[in-house]
């Protein structure tokens, strides 16, 4: 079946999604652990479809209108926030930010009575950022909408995961069988988890790469291979992805300084040319220039961190479209 | 004066090394006698057929939350909790506001206590003052206020030289110091059981060290003090290998476990439940079997419920925020026949000698409680070990409901509880229970 006529029919508002989208039922999306690989592809497919339109003249479609999006961040977030707005935006749906900073919760109102009372404001999804993991999951016992994380501590981050394997599904055209390496701050990475569960899934191996003081005892038992040293691992891989350090969590004493964390596993010129001429480069950003990789090689030729933020986008719309039933 | 006889149960009672069917008889405030008693017509009789009768159950770890949460917890409201569970003494915990560490803060719980009218509340007091872990409380005037131990409970005495001194000190008046072993540098932030669970669901976690290395510490600095060293709700494998073997080498040390090390699991974090969240954390499965075989060879001599409530509002949030703790009082007899009398582990008088005679001991009340001797206290339980019933979190008599237990179908339900010679509790249709309401 041609692509077109889905995209036709989504712009006309007929709301009819790619054949794998059936296979999406769920109201929520907390995380990739509790995807099964055909709810992963469903998504893929959707975001794919999006995409494609994004590329057009007009990109808007009526597919959520009259519906209600808000952004619930309880922690700092540019571009996610920006990317779901935008998303629901696309989508037609009526969208809101909800920030931390500016609302009651200074008052002590707690999270879920915050939610509460966006539900009773008609909300139809409630985008959610928290630190602490777990939040997103509390709010679906709570209240009725759906519920889409954006990220819980350091549990998951299904749509960060999600568009690293559209990236990496786009570039090289599958995701199974690819050896995929994640370097740097596992421990408090919920990207690394959500990587972890849906590469695994989709039949990928995973390298896991970086001090052992940010890469506890453990992972392998998620079916991991787990490396210390960057040089040993990187002639393996056919993507890299690039984790962040998170400076806001507790990194006191995890590493030395930052000049020796570079030298290990920073990632440069240098180090890329030993690798395989395709490594495909990930990093989900904000990335710290200097700190994980240099600028060589963040904007590099082998680089898609630009193209995972606009298939950012496609994923989230996707995700937004599909909790709210709309791929049936 | 009034007479009551419990006519026809199971009398099980370690302390003489009872078990058999009899009649239990009490006179007064005290109990009078087990078997054949010639002094006349009872004026209560209590049909005790099919059910078990013991010394009252004490449990030596408890919050009872006032004064200053009171939103959490009351002594008549905790003291009740203890009732409906069977449980006729119970020894609180001081970390209240203000901390119960001067005397006159020991003995507005026990008038507290006796205006509620409900189970024996034993005051622990501090070990420091202000719970600071600075320097010594005055325990010598605590002793006199009331307190039956020393702890401070919530944290531990983290100083290794304050924590000697303590028990050295406590030795003159022969009280233990109660221990939360828990190096707090290796915790900071943490939630859960530091693990494959906690690395999976990306929450802190609090590795079995933390515990392992103070209960090694305290061990030795009991063995070189000849103080009494008491491990709180003990939960890992290298902490009951420690006491074992330090109870070996005759080293004053005793332990307690609390029914939800020895029946759940860190998984259950999984849920993000935070009903889930205690400290120390729920272990792992190897943890849980070390417990179960600690209390089968009788390294760990007491069985304790670490009774800590907390409002629906401060636990009905993020993980992070909630509070550490569950109610235990009322799902402490159910919870162990699941866990230990069911599966075989221990018997009925294993699990009562934990609840009655040893933990008397450990607070220093054997000369009268934890046994039906004549002349103790007339505290006494009556278990039904045939009720079958699901816990329901909203009919506690706690003030708060924090049960991992809710919706558990059980078996085992005290029945009738006496306290001084007072039935206090029945789950007789019509029965009113003496003192104050809430």
């Amino acid at each position: 079946m041609a692509k077109d006529t889905h995209n036709l029919a989504v712009e006309s508002g007929q709301d009819v999604a790619p054949a794998s989208a059936a296979q999406w039922t769920k109201k929520h999306l907390i995380g990739l652990e509790e995807l099964s690989a055909a709810e992963i592809t469903a998504i893929l497919d959707t975001a794919e479809m999006f995409g494609e339109l994004s590329a057009r003249d007009r990109k808007k479609v009526p597919a959520l209108q009259g519906k209600v999006v808000f952004n619930l961040f309880f922690e700092n977030s540019t571009r996610t926030r920006t990317s779901f707005s935008l998303a629901a935006k696309r989508l037609s749906a009526d969208v809101q930010d909800f920030s931390a900073s500016t609302s009651s919760l200074s008052k002590g109102e707690s999270f879920i009575d915050t939610a509460k009372n966006l539900e009773a404001m008609g909300a139809d999804i409630l985008v959610v950022r928290h630190s602490t993991p777990g939040a997103p999951h509390l709010l679906t016992r709570h209240v009725g909408c759906s519920i889409v994380n954006a990220g819980d501590g350091a549990h998951e981050h299904p749509t960060q995961g999600l568009l690293d394997l559209l990236t990496i599904r786009k570039h090289k055209g599958r995701i199974d069988g690819l050896t995929v390496g994640l370097v740097g701050d596992i421990g408090h990475s919920r990207v690394a988890r959500s990587n972890i569960w849906g590469l695994q899934k989709l039949g990928a191996k995973v390298i896991l790469c970086g001090p052992p003081t940010l890469l506890s005892r453990g992972f392998e038992k998620l079916g991991c291979e787990v490396a210390y040293h960057l040089d040993e691992v990187l002639p393996k891989l056919d993507v890299i992805n690039v984790l962040r350090i998170q400076f806001e969590r507790d990194t006191k004493s995890v590493f030395p300084s930052i000049s020796e964390y570079f030298r290990l596993y920073g990632v440069t010129g240098e180090r890329l040319a030993r690798s395989k001429p395709d490594l495909l480069l990930l990093a989900p950003g904000p990335i710290n220039r200097g700190v994980e990789l240099t600028p060589e090689v963040a904007d590099g030729p082998q680089s898609a961190i630009l193209d995972q933020v606009t298939n950012g986008l496609a994923v989230r719309m996707a995700a937004l479209y599909l909790v709210s039933g709309q791929g049936r | 004066m009034r007479t009551i006889k419990i006519s026809g149960g199971r009398v099980i009672d370690p302390s003489q090394g009872i078990d058999r069917t009899a009649d239990v008889w009490i006179s007064g405030e005290q109990i009078a006698g087990i078997g054949e008693m010639s002094n006349g017509e009872p004026e209560i009789v209590i049909d005790a057929r099919g059910k078990i009768v013991c010394p009252g159950l004490i449990d030596c770890h408890v919050h009872l939350r006032e004064p200053g949460n009171e939103e959490d917890e009351t002594i008549q409201t905790g003291a009740s909790s203890a009732l409906a569970g069977g449980v006729t003494t119970v020894a609180c915990m001081p970390n209240t506001l203000p901390p119960m560490d001067t005397r006159d803060a020991v003995e507005y719980v026990v008038l507290q206590a006796k205006r509620a009218r409900k189970a024996n509340v034993y005051p622990v007091a501090c070990v420091s003052k202000g719970r600071k872990g600075e320097e010594l409380a005055e325990l010598g005037q605590l002793v006199d206020g009331g307190a039956v131990a020393f702890t401070d409970d919530g944290a531990p005495v983290s100083s290794a030289a304050l924590m000697r001194q303590a028990l050295a000190y406590a030795r003159m008046f022969n009280r233990c110091i109660m221990q939360h072993c828990q190096v707090m540098e290796l915790t900071t932030g943490a939630v859960m059981n530091d693990g494959f669970e906690s690395m999976r669901l990306g929450l802190k976690g609090m590795p079995n060290a933390a515990e392992d290395i103070m209960v090694a510490r305290d061990i030795r600095l009991a063995e070189i003090t000849g103080g009494r060293l008491h491990i709180q709700h003990i939960s890992t494998s290298r902490a009951v290998e420690l006491v074992r073997d330090a109870k070996k080498r005759g080293i004053q040390v005793t332990a307690e476990a609390c029914p939800h090390h020895f029946t759940l699991t860190d998984e259950c974090l999984r849920t993000f439940d935070s009903n889930y969240k205690m400290n120390p954390p729920l272990r792992t499965k190897a943890d849980v079997e070390s417990v179960i075989e600690g209390l089968v060879d009788g390294t760990i001599e007491v069985l304790a419920t670490d009774h800590a409530p907390h409002a629906a509002e401060k636990k009905a949030r993020e993980l992070d925020i909630a509070p550490f703790g569950i109610v235990g009082l009322e799902t402490l007899i159910p919870i162990t026949v699941k866990g230990l009398i069911e599966p075989g582990l221990l018997t009925w008088p294993d699990v009562i000698n934990k609840l009655t005679v040893n933990p008397a001991r450990l607070l220093n009340l054997d000369h009268r409680k934890g046994s039906l001797k004549v002349g103790y206290d007339a505290d006494v339980t009556i278990i039904d070990p045939d009720a079958s019933w699901v816990i329901d979190p909203a009919k506690l008599r706690s003030k708060s409901h924090n049960t991992p237990f809710g919706g558990w179908s059980v078996k085992g339900r005290a029945h009738t509880v006496i306290v001084n010679g007072e039935i206090r509790h029945s789950l007789e249709p019509g029965f009113e229970t003496p003192g104050r309401r809430k």
